[in-house]
């Protein structure tokens, strides 16, 4: 298991070298003066040749690629050329909204998306299968920006003054504040700036408020999280109802699922324990390869209801030529995305023991 | 798509009665059985109607700014003579748009954009994907194996975090928004048209044509690419949907069609800010996007099981 572990390991490091080599490159040849698009359209020559040389930027290509990389071994992504601040830092601000986004969206298509393949399998072309079908069919043809504006429209305009009003941008309303858990349980003197990882874990306003018992702030951030989060679902929740469907048809035709029902086990039994169990294995990767797809909702979704994450940071980075940012998060998410698909391949093993990973 | 046994008597009979018929004929009678391919098909060639016709069907001219020519308002709702909208008013089925002007014409012409974008896109990274996979199913050896990891390191990207990247080298615009979208399509049909050549390239007709002396690019194009069509047909109609979302979505962010042009996506993108004060400017848009993806997603899967000899059709 640990061999194959390094192995996997070993065996994405060419595919993360191209991502930084690509990453590095684009970010290189995006056309623009960093310097006119960052001191704007009136800095002097002069100006600009000193932030060019502060900046690195007139060193050669290579010299360039050798100190980024050498940056990176070193935890450091660099400096954002917009905000003057550290890439890490606005990481610390960004990605857990992200995070959170994402998990909200993946948990709400499984939540959905499964139980419903499932009910369409053991109910093969019944009324309720067709319409499952045909509702995966819409959801994976939805455009995500426009179905989130939908959305906004319907929960934060039309039902407003109703109890099913769900407001349209932001992560918590103005005026709430989610205290991090280390300045409630006192792990840091007031005043005095927390280690990062400890605000990275803060900035994840929905953990943070529940293990510090803040309900209020819980209940204001899930009431934003909702509408990004089913706009960001739709697509991977049709694509996971699909094949759930289409893997529970495959197994519940199987002999040991027939010996299953003859011996008399119970209905719930036969389809959890014996059916399931055995069609997971589809359903665990295809809902491993909706990351990308979530990522790319989420630089939509981000859009669309306002949130400061890592998908629309990305999105502004790339169009006002912050190279540092680029990188910085290209190079994050791309590990993000071999990372997961390192559990996917290794949670395998545990879902069908006939797998060996050694 | 319900697959009941056939008696096996029935089944010879349509042997003998059709014996005569090409693969392709059976496919498309296969086609015709299903109701997921006949309702693609329908929404689709209403989509091509819509296309080819648009002068004919759009009341006006998609950029034609109606101030002072009618007593419309900027980002007037619908008006429906039928759903009881006053004789007097002119007829603006879908409304007026931010710059006055008739937002259903605009519509209709953002078919062409859109039939157009789809078939370009996938047909480009049809083109290069299967010539890319061929040469790494025929070729093996370092060959297969630089393109092949390559192609990986573009499937490690979010497809449109890439995309973004590639239009932002290349500069906004249609255009570069379609190259952009076929780029980051190239990876899937090289891995499939490599699948395809590796899972016959030791088949017997081949040997047998090499060993009549048959060049490479004979038998790469006589005996090995047509086996390797019908899976090709099936993920370009699924990818001609996904390719018309993507751009869509390019052109919601603003690198793809710029103004004027009547892109359901920047027509979506330049509404939206109004959502709340002229939602139908969004809605029309973007419902258009989704019918067309759900018309190829539709048909495409009606062409996979048509296409595909193990699924029975009744």
């Amino acid at each position: 298991m640990l061999k194959y572990t390094i192995r996997r390991i070993l065996s994405s490091l060419p595919v993360l070298f191209g991502v930084l080599v690509v990453t590095f490159t684009l970010a290189r040849v995006i056309p623009g003066d960093p310097c006119k698009a960052m001191l704007g359209e009136k800095a002097t020559q002069e100006v600009c040749d000193r932030f060019m040389e502060e900046k690195g930027l007139n060193d050669p290509i290579p010299q360039q690629f050798a100190a980024y990389l050498k940056d990176l071994a070193r935890g450091d992504l660099g400096t954002s050329i917009r905000f003057r601040r550290p890439i890490t830092q606005i990481l610390v601000e960004r990605l857990p909204t992200t995070i959170e986004l994402g998990f909200a969206g993946l948990f709400l298509a499984s939540l959905i998306g499964i139980p419903l393949g499932i009910i369409s399998a053991l109910r093969h072309n019944s009324p309720i299968d067709l319409a499952t079908m045909v509702g995966a069919n819409i959801g994976v043809s939805m455009p995500v920006f426009w179905l989130g504006l939908m959305l906004a429209y319907v929960f934060a305009l039309v039902l407003k003054d109703t109890p099913l009003w769900l407001p349209p941008s932001g992560r918590l309303t103005a005026g709430v504040v989610s205290v991090p858990f280390y300045e409630v349980w006192g792990w840091v003197a007031d005043g005095e700036e927390a280690p990062r990882l400890l605000q990275f874990i803060a900035n994840h306003y929905i953990f943070n408020s529940f293990i510090t018992g803040q309900w209020d702030v819980l209940k204001d951030a899930i009431r934003h999280l909702i509408l990004p989060s089913v706009a960001l679902a739709t697509i991977p929740m049709a694509v996971i109802a699909r094949m759930t469907r289409s893997s529970m048809l495959q197994v519940t035709n199987m002999d040991y699922v027939r010996t299953a029902r003859a011996k008399g086990l119970r209905e719930s039994a036969v389809v959890m324990r014996h059916a399931f169990r055995n069609a997971l294995l589809p359903i665990v990767t295809i809902i491993g390869l909706q990351l990308g797809i979530l990522f790319s909702g989420a630089i939509l979704t981000e859009t669309i209801f306002s949130l400061a994450g890592v998908g629309r940071s990305l999105f502004e980075a790339i169009t006002a030529r912050d190279f540092p940012i680029i990188q910085g998060f290209t190079v994050v998410i791309a590990i993000g995305y071999i990372i997961v698909n390192l559990i996917v391949d290794l949670s395998y093993g545990f879902l069908d023991p006939r797998i060996r990973l050694d | 798509m319900s697959t009941k046994p056939e008696p096996t008597s029935d089944v010879n009979i349509e042997i003998t009665k059709h014996r005569s018929e090409g693969p392709w004929r059976i496919a498309l009678r296969r086609l015709l059985r299903q109701r997921s391919g006949i309702a693609g098909m329908i929404i689709l060639g209403f989509l091509l109607f819509a296309a080819i016709f648009a002068p004919v069907i759009a009341p006006y001219d998609p950029n034609e700014v109606l101030i002072g020519k009618e007593p419309v308002k900027k980002r007037a709702k619908p008006c429906i003579h039928l759903l009881g909208c006053p004789e007097d008013q002119p007829q603006h089925i879908m409304g007026i748009d931010g710059n006055v002007r008739d937002e259903f014409s605009r519509i209709i012409y953002g078919a062409r954009i859109s039939l157009r974008v789809g078939f370009l896109t996938i047909g480009f990274a049809i083109i290069v994907g299967t010539i890319l996979g061929t040469i790494a199913g025929y070729a093996g050896g370092w060959v297969s194996n630089v393109i092949m990891r390559v192609l990986d390191v573009l499937l490690a990207f979010p497809f449109l975090l890439l995309a973004i990247a590639i239009v932002a080298v290349l500069g906004p615009g249609l255009i570069n928004a379609m190259l952009a979208i076929a780029i980051i399509n190239i990876p899937v049909y090289a891995r499939v048209s490599r699948a395809s050549v590796l899972a016959v390239k030791e088949d017997e007709y081949v040997t047998a044509a090499r060993a009549i002396g048959a060049s490479p690019t004979r038998i790469i194009t006589q005996h090995i690419l047509p086996n390797s069509i019908p899976p090709l047909i099936v993920l370009a109609t699924l990818g001609i949907g996904t390719a018309i979302l993507e751009t869509a979505a390019l052109s919601f962010l603003g690198l793809g069609a710029q103004p004027p042009d009547p892109e359901w996506g920047a027509m979506l993108a330049s509404e939206r800010n109004q959502v709340f004060s002229a939602p139908h400017l969004v809605f029309f848009p973007g419902l258009a996007i989704m019918l067309t993806v759900l018309g190829f997603n539709l048909l495409g899967d009606g062409l996979r099981d048509a296409l595909d000899p193990r699924v029975r059709i009744d």
